[in-house]
């Protein structure tokens, strides 16, 4: 057998090639037990949850006269319809990727930080700026620089709800609500200001073309997306491998036994709050940089970072989950466009279809009365 | 044998769950007016038995007779239809509520649409006096005691009609004195027709206050026998499967040199106020000091400050000299202090980190476990697969959450993670409350092993049988002083007792200055 040639040097094609051949059968099997490892614990509730969102919002289309299987294949058309609408979801779902962790960063931490909205616009914003100001270095500086800046200016709006949570108890929902209006009239008040205003637009000049990222054919999707990978990866090492992730965690799950075990409480909680805000401000920058290209005028929310919310919440605050949530509302946000356009069903029924994900997600005590008896009524059938 | 109808009577249950035969054909009868304990370990199958009582479950298989018919109970609302009602171990009651309210919450008197608070009150006052069981009315459960609460549970249960109450390890969380009214009440009930069931594992109890005993073992009955002629000893053997030692400390202690040295120190409780006064005291090598005590007489304080969790508001604590007065929980664990802390759920483990991440409580911050920032995951599942075999924890694997396992593996892996520290000084709050026979035993052998290894012990506990079984020298709290100081020999449950409630004991000359 070709195992028997493994020190041989002349073997090696045919190791490939034996490799390549067991590869899909490999890839199948590892599927199956990642599968098989979190169908119970985090799989189960999310896609049922999806599989209803997707069933009531047909019901809803039924009721107003229209076919809902139209719909659903508006929906695969305007993923798969062409590479450019498949790119377009990866390219929808970056920013949302972004903003789930840095929500789910906080949950592991016991915190809700409703605040990835505002670190977000603060890293649209603070990215922008640089990218504006600082158009005089030379590339190799300024894409970091832009990226750094809206990092850091995330990470501030994290550290002050975090900050007043660690030292005076105030609860983090509150302030990281006030956050985030505090960053929407705070770009709204700058990006209107003659500094930085391009004339004739509700916006800024457009940042310096040293400091773009590039896109894939013209489409939202972007280099941002490796940002996005490593960030997915750093969040799962630092929460699961590190001796701060431990921290971390053990102060999200129960904070007396983590200052038993000699953990200071409050400055992980301050902490966990800035990496959040920054994971979220990174995302913030990586939009300006690679899809808007300016600062725009904000007549309220983007509602990036509070989709981010629910993105957590779909993936179970766990970062690979985060990954296949924000492809699952970058696939919403697509289609809600098309849908209108391709069959005259109001976009409203997607935001319908997500509101139900997220309420069989939340209510996942009901889901899980619904499993236990489907298969009681199959036997009974 | 020519009885009466039984009340209650459970044939053939067998309840199963994913990989645990939770129950296994058990029989249980229940008669009018009779006190029948269920006796078993924990995770040996008492609370699925009595939940499929109170159908909270259904079993796989098996029946239950109700004044001889088979009946289904498919809810808790049938079985308070049906009379049966239950006391849960964690009380079921609305805080802000009156007693009256709770008493008839769900089941309200109305007048109109409106709730009649006149109607309530009177109805629970005609309750508590049909029964004896004094309560006020009006006082609201965050107010009253924990006893009063219970006897709430149990108006709520009579209220509702019950002719069976299920009394859920009711003394667990009473003191001495709170634990003989309950055995009172139970005993006006069952002269009221009545029955009750005890669960328990507290063998003197089920001695004391029961007519009869159901053991379960492993989710099988082993015995339903009268409890009169029984001993303990007798009853802790079917309970374990094996004979048991109930007392363990045999050899006299070797005290040698003075480990922790506290003296004046005085502390507050979470709301503020003093709740331990001028404290002064000692701990040597190779010895078991116990501090007795009702609950709640600043016992609860000394632990937090000797451990780093609670600031002293004077006096110093010393560790072989060095003074960790006011450190935190850290650098007193790095001074060389262990602390087994009396509520496992909330400080002593990470309920839901796996028990590999809850062994590594203490020492996941330094070699070998973590290297540079990292924890090194192999070291973390060698280092727990080492103490989980060494302390004989039963889990399916260190990758378990510790919220699965049953109390006394959880309190296994905390005794087992403390012990390892190497400490000078282990102290263990309440190390056995809420554990079986087992269990105790097993936690027990330790603290005299350690002992004998020359560490200092300071135990902390509220069961009188506990302290004399272990300690070497005995402090008696009252109101945040030491009431008195009684060495081994002359400790008894009376002089112990009289020195708890506030009593001058008969060893006058330790007595705290």
């Amino acid at each position: 057998m070709p195992a028997k040639q493994s020190s041989n040097p002349a073997g090696w094609p045919q190791r490939i090639s034996t490799f390549i051949k067991h590869l899909p059968r490999r890839t199948i099997t590892y599927i199956k037990q990642v599968w098989q490892a979190n169908w119970e614990t985090n799989l189960k509730v999310p896609l049922t949850a999806i599989a209803f969102g997707l069933l009531v919002g047909g019901l809803f289309v039924l009721s107003i006269g229209k076919n809902p299987l139209a719909v659903y294949l508006a929906i695969l058309e305007s993923v798969f319809g062409s590479p450019r609408s498949f790119l377009d979801v990866i390219g929808q779902a970056t920013p949302l990727v972004f903003t789930g962790l840095s929500v789910a960063f906080a949950f592991r931490t016991g915190m809700f930080n409703i605040g990835a909205e505002g670190q977000y616009m603060m890293g649209l914003l603070a990215a922008g700026i640089v990218g504006i100001k600082l158009h005089f270095l030379p590339r190799i500086l300024l894409l970091p620089a832009c990226l750094l800046a809206g990092t850091l200016a995330g990470g501030l709006w994290g550290a002050i709800p975090g900050w007043l949570k660690a030292k005076r108890g105030v609860h983090e929902v509150i302030n990281t609500i006030m956050m985030n209006y505090i960053a929407l009239y705070l770009t709204n008040t700058l990006i209107m200001s003659a500094w930085l205003k391009a004339p004739g637009y509700q916006a800024t000049y457009e940042v310096d073309p040293k400091a773009l990222i590039g896109r894939f054919m013209g489409t939202t999707a972007n280099w941002g997306i490796l940002i996005a990978a490593a960030a997915v990866a750093v969040t799962y090492y630092l929460l699961w491998r590190t001796k701060f992730g431990y921290e971390i965690r053990a102060t999200g799950h129960n904070p007396d036994a983590a200052k038993y075990a000699g953990i200071n409480v409050p400055r992980r909680l301050l902490s966990a709050l800035v990496i959040s805000g920054m994971l979220a401000g990174l995302g913030g920058a990586i939009q300006t940089l690679g899809v808007k290209r300016r600062v725009f005028q904000l007549f309220g929310f983007t509602g990036v970072g509070l989709d981010g919310v629910a993105v957590a919440l779909i993936g179970r605050n766990h970062p690979v989950g985060v990954v296949l949530a924000a492809l699952l509302y970058g696939v919403l946000y697509r289609s809600s466009a098309m849908i209108q356009l391709s069959t005259g069903v109001p976009r409203q029924v997607i935001g319908i279809m997500q509101a139900c994900i997220i309420f069989f997600v939340a209510a996942d005590e009901i889901i899980k009365l619904i499993m236990k008896h489907l298969p009681q009524r199959g036997k009974a059938a | 044998m020519d009885q009466p109808l039984p009340f209650v009577e459970m044939r053939g249950i067998s309840k199963y769950f994913p990989g645990v035969v939770a129950n296994d054909n058990v029989d249980l009868t229940i008669h009018r007016g009779e006190i029948h304990a269920l006796l078993g370990e924990n995770g040996a199958g008492k609370s699925t038995l009595m939940n499929i009582l109170y159908g909270l479950y259904q079993p796989d298989a098996g029946e239950i007779l109700l004044n001889g018919k088979p009946v289904q109970i498919d809810g808790p609302n049938t079985a308070i239809n049906y009379g049966i009602g239950m006391v849960h171990q964690h009380f079921m009651l609305v805080e802000p509520f009156t007693v009256a309210e709770n008493i008839v919450l769900g089941c309200e008197p109305r007048r109109g649409v409106w709730f009649s608070r006149r109607q309530a009150i009177a109805q629970v006052e005609a309750i508590s006096k049909q029964y004896n069981l004094q309560v006020d009315p009006r006082a609201r459960i965050a107010d009253i005691s924990v006893g009063m609460q219970q006897r709430v549970e149990i108006l709520k249960a009579l209220y509702r009609g019950a002719d069976l109450l299920i009394l859920d390890e009711p003394t667990a969380v009473l003191t001495p004195q709170e634990a003989d009214e309950l055995m009172q009440i139970m005993r006006q009930l069952t002269d009221a027709g009545k029955s009750v069931i005890f669960i328990s594992h507290k063998l003197k109890e089920v001695l004391r206050s029961c007519d009869k005993v159901t053991i379960i073992r492993r989710g099988r009955k082993v015995v339903t026998m009268p409890t009169a002629g029984a001993s303990m000893q007798e009853l802790a053997s079917l309970m374990v499967g094996r004979s048991v030692q109930l007392t363990v400390n045999s050899n006299p202690s070797q005290p040698g040199q003075s480990v922790l040295q506290v003296e004046n120190l005085s502390a507050n409780d979470a709301r503020g106020l003093p709740a331990l006064r001028n404290v002064s005291f000692d701990v040597r090598e190779g010895e078991i000091v116990a501090i007795a005590g009702v609950e709640g007489n600043g016992q609860t304080e000394l632990v937090d400050c000797l451990a780093g969790m609670r600031p002293a508001t004077s006096g110093t604590i010393r560790l072989r000299g060095q003074t960790i007065t006011n450190q935190n929980p850290r650098a007193v664990v790095e001074a060389g202090v262990a602390h087994i802390p009396q509520d496992r759920h909330k400080h002593g483990l990470v309920l839901d980190f796996t028990v590999a991440e809850n062994a590594i409580l203490r020492n996941y911050y330094q070699p070998p476990v973590a290297s540079g920032i990292f924890v090194k995951q192999d070291e973390m599942v060698d280092y727990a697969t080492k103490l989980v075999e060494k302390y004989d924890v039963r889990t399916p694997s260190v990758q378990t959450l510790a919220r699965s396992l049953s109390g006394g593996n959880q309190q296994k892996i905390v005794v087992a993670r403390e012990i390892e520290q190497q400490p000078d000084l282990l102290i263990a709050a309440q190390p056995t409350r809420g554990l079986d026979v087992g269990a105790i035993e097993f936690i027990h052998k330790q603290l005299i092993e350690q002992r004998n290894a020359g560490k200092a012990v300071l135990l902390v506990s509220l069961e009188l049988d506990e302290i004399l079984a272990l300690a070497d020298r005995i402090l008696v709290f009252y109101e945040g002083r030491i009431a008195g100081e009684l060495s081994r020999d002359e400790a008894t449950e009376e002089n112990i007792g009289l020195l708890m409630v506030g009593g001058t004991g008969k060893g006058g000359d330790g007595v705290a200055s």
